[in-house]
């Protein structure tokens, strides 16, 4: 016995069991983002004032490099859900907002991509 | 039909002011300007791995007055963003809702995104002694 009605039977068409998946991995990447943050206002802290090779390498230590490739992929991943939920609640023309959605995910991905190479390229020229 | 004229939730105006309303439009803005600031660590860790000249560059913007003031609203931002951020991770388990309880929260986190903030530029101005 289904509750389907035919139109939706015929459709084959029902929950995707992904309603909670937006926020749920906001929730994972906040999570993840704490200790991190932490971690990299402590480490900031403790280089300022510092030179360019110091930097370089503090930054090639593996650990750091992971660290720091992990903060920028969630920090981005949770930034693209952040502002895709602010873009939904303000921008109501439907071209603009495909068009801030487009913008946001791509953008987001292009500096995820760009800043982890840049820690990379440090972390093994050395 | 009637689209354009349909209330949108939610009602703001009917509502008395609280701190905690203060602090969720915070949440939002802080999360938008901390964008902002991901843009500036992708900058400087990118012109890290470009060369001294670059990094050089990106260091004196940050150490003038502007890049000063700006590096402090990205920390308060910060630590605003991740006291409340916590604040919504603890009300996500069902907790917290009581108005007497956000009072003392409202103020946990407020407190603490300055008392953090105060620890970093402290920490950060004895280092490189003053």
């Amino acid at each position: 016995m289904t509750m389907k009605t035919p139109l939706g039977a015929v459709r084959g068409l029902g929950s995707a069991k992904n309603g909670t998946h937006h926020w749920w991995l906001q929730r994972l990447t906040a999570i993840a983002l704490i200790p991190l943050t932490v971690w990299l206002t402590a480490s900031i802290v403790g280089l300022i004032g510092a030179d360019y090779e110091t930097v370089r390498t503090w930054v090639s230590i593996p650990l750091v490099a992971i660290l720091l490739a992990l903060f920028l992929a969630a920090t981005l991943y949770h930034l693209k859900l952040g502002l895709q939920v602010v873009i939904e609640d303000y921008v109501h023309h439907e071209g603009a907002k495909l068009a801030a959605q487009m913008t946001v995910t791509f953008a987001a991905i292009i500096i995820a991509a760009a800043s982890i190479f840049a820690v990379l390229s440090v972390a093994f020229e050395g | 039909m009637a689209e354009a004229k349909r209330p949108l939730s939610p009602h703001l105006q009917v509502y008395r002011w609280g701190l905690h309303m203060t602090l969720s439009i915070l949440h939002r803005a802080t999360g938008v300007a901390l964008g902002a600031g991901t843009l500036l660590l992708a900058w400087w860790l990118i012109s890290l791995a470009s060369g001294p000249e670059a990094f050089a560059q990106a260091q004196s913007c940050l150490a003038s007055w502007l890049g000063r003031v700006v590096l402090l609203g990205f920390t308060w931002s910060l630590m605003l963003h991740l006291c409340n951020g916590i604040r919504h991770l603890v009300w996500d388990t069902g907790q917290g809702f009581e108005l007497s309880t956000v009072r003392v929260t409202n103020m946990l986190v407020l407190g603490g995104s300055v008392v953090l903030t105060l620890i970093v530029w402290v920490a950060g101005y004895g280092l490189i002694g003053g």
